[in-house]
């Protein structure tokens, strides 16, 4: 799981790019992970600049 | 918007709208759709451009221009800065809110159908020989059949991965970045700065990008591995709080650009992707416009070509590849090598580096000579380095 702060979030895309499994999707201004098919990899969150994504420590 | 076109554009970028462009020039018939309500905004890019780079293209416009750029100036990571002005070779920073719109303005003139707030869900293949569509247009759904699909949908690059072609990016390569466009500082309006080292951009470099008037763009790219320890933001805010504590912020953007080697094959059948999408971008500036309008130009001449000749196969559309080639590519293979060089340069190295070109007399510190100093033992490698800033 990842958290999402979505109010932070620029919708720029550089995370949809690293995802290996492609369950990001961003559009204009919205940005949806489908849980079912995220591996956990966390790639999203080194990559995001402004801190928007983070591993659910849960 | 009708149920059927000869080619399918996704993504309202440069990419995007020349390929719309060029295939509307060739006779076909293609709808050019961008997820966004805008073309042009938001504006994700520091904005500079080689006057070379724009005139392969068009005469370039007055309201494209918000500086004209004459000199450089790298500042090493102590501080010490390096200027080097430009001999023939001249910049700009574009206002690309501006630019891009007229792309698709031109684009539309052509022929192109354009839509905005149309995001692209899904392709699926049909048994035309061809893809449908799948989209929400102003939240309502809808299919549209096509031959060709021009995939110019930017970092993201979905409508590759839909279609079989691998192009996510491995994490080495990419760079994250933000950006703020901000009022109210001094600088050279004629000149861009860039900085670099570990202290500033760990593994990329920050800009200072100047639109007139004390405005300016200042960014950074910082290599991915580096953001997980400190975020990109993180260095922004600092490097303005010591630089420029003046200024106003009055946009914040962020971005990532795929530092790559250039995608080999960025086709299959019925498919072809543009700009970066296919990760045309030079791998050491990360300049990215003037590769996205070329691919985007090729792709539609080839793309209506294909229409006329009624054969969509990858065999039909290689010719895309070898015009990128030939054009660009394997001068991007070239330049990822020498950014594989360059990225090994300590810190204490690029220090030295700056003050012995420092120590040259003035009227011969250029581009040129920057980068003999800097990589002496490969001194071949360098000249084209900073003919890359210079030119974008
Ligand atoms: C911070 C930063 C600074 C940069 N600075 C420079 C610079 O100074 N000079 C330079 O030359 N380059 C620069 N670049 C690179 C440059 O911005 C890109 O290379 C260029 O914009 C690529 O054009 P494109 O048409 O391929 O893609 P883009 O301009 O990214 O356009 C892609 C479009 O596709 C749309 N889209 C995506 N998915 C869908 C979908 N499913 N449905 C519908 N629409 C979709 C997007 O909304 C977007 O508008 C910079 C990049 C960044 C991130
Ligand atoms: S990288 Fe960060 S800012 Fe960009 S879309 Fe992903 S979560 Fe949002
Ligand atoms: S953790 Fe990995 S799989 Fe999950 S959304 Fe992020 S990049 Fe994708």
């Amino acid at each position: 799981m990842i958290n999402i702060k979505e109010y932070r979030c620029d919708f720029c895309t550089a995370c949809v790019t690293v995802c290996p499994p492609d369950c990001i999707e961003v559009r204009e201004a919205s940005i949806k992970i489908d849980n079912d098919t995220c591996i956990d990899c966390n790639l999203c969150t080194y990559v995001c600049p402004i801190e928007v994504l983070s591993p659910d420590e849960e | 918007m009708k149920n059927n076109y000869d080619i399918v554009v996704v993504g309202g970028g440069p990419g995007g709208s020349m390929a719309a462009l060029h295939s509307a020039k060739g006779g076909a018939n293609v709808c050019l759709l961008e997820k966004t309500r805008d073309i042009g905004y938001p504006v994700r890019c520091g904005e500079a451009m080689g006057e070379w780079a724009i005139k392969q293209f068009f005469e370039p416009k007055q309201s494209w221009i918000a500086a004209d750029i004459k000199r450089s100036r790298i500042v090493a990571p102590n501080g010490i800065p390096i200027d080097i002005p430009f001999n023939k070779e001249q910049a700009y920073v574009l206002n690309r809110r501006v630019f891009d719109y007229d792309l698709s303005l031109m684009a539309s003139k052509e022929g192109a159908d354009v839509f905005t707030k149309c995001y692209v869900k899904s392709i699926d293949r049909n048994d035309e020989n061809g893809y449908d569509v799948h989209l929400d247009y102003l939240g309502e759904h809808k299919s549209i059949k096509t031959k060709l699909i021009i995939g110019a949908d930017g970092i993201e690059s979905r409508i590759g991965r839909w279609a079989g072609i691998k192009t996510q990016i491995n994490m080495r390569d990419m760079e994250s970045c933000i950006q703020y466009s901000v009022g109210n500082i001094e600088v050279d309006s004629n000149r861009i700065d860039m900085y670099v080292g570990d202290n500033w951009a760990p593994g990329g470099y920050l800009w200072v990008f100047p639109k007139g008037d004390g405005a300016a763009n200042i960014g950074l790219g910082i290599g991915s591995k580096y953001n997980r320890k400190k975020s990109a933001k993180k260095y922004l805010d600092e490097f303005i709080e010591n630089k420029y504590p003046e200024a106003t912020i009055h946009t914040t953007m962020c971005g990532g650009v795929p530092c790559s080697k250039p995608m080999a094959h960025p086709i299959c059948d019925n498919v072809m992707l543009v700009g970066d999408a296919a990760h045309f971008i030079n791998p050491i500036t990360g300049g990215g416009i003037a590769a996205a309008m070329k691919s985007g130009m090729f792709a539609g001449q080839v793309g209506s070509e294909a229409i006329i000749a009624n054969d969509y196969s990858q065999n039909f559309l290689k010719k895309y590849i070898s015009l990128c080639q030939k054009d660009f590519t394997k001068r991007h293979e070239k330049i990822y090598k020498v950014k594989e060089t360059i990225t090994k340069l300590t810190d204490d190295e690029m220090n030295q580096m700056a003050l012995k070109i420092n120590e040259l007399p003035p009227h011969k510190i250029t581009l040129g000579k920057v980068f003999t100093t800097a990589i002496m033992k490969k001194p071949s490698l360098i000249i084209d380095v900073m003919k890359m800033f210079a030119g974008f």
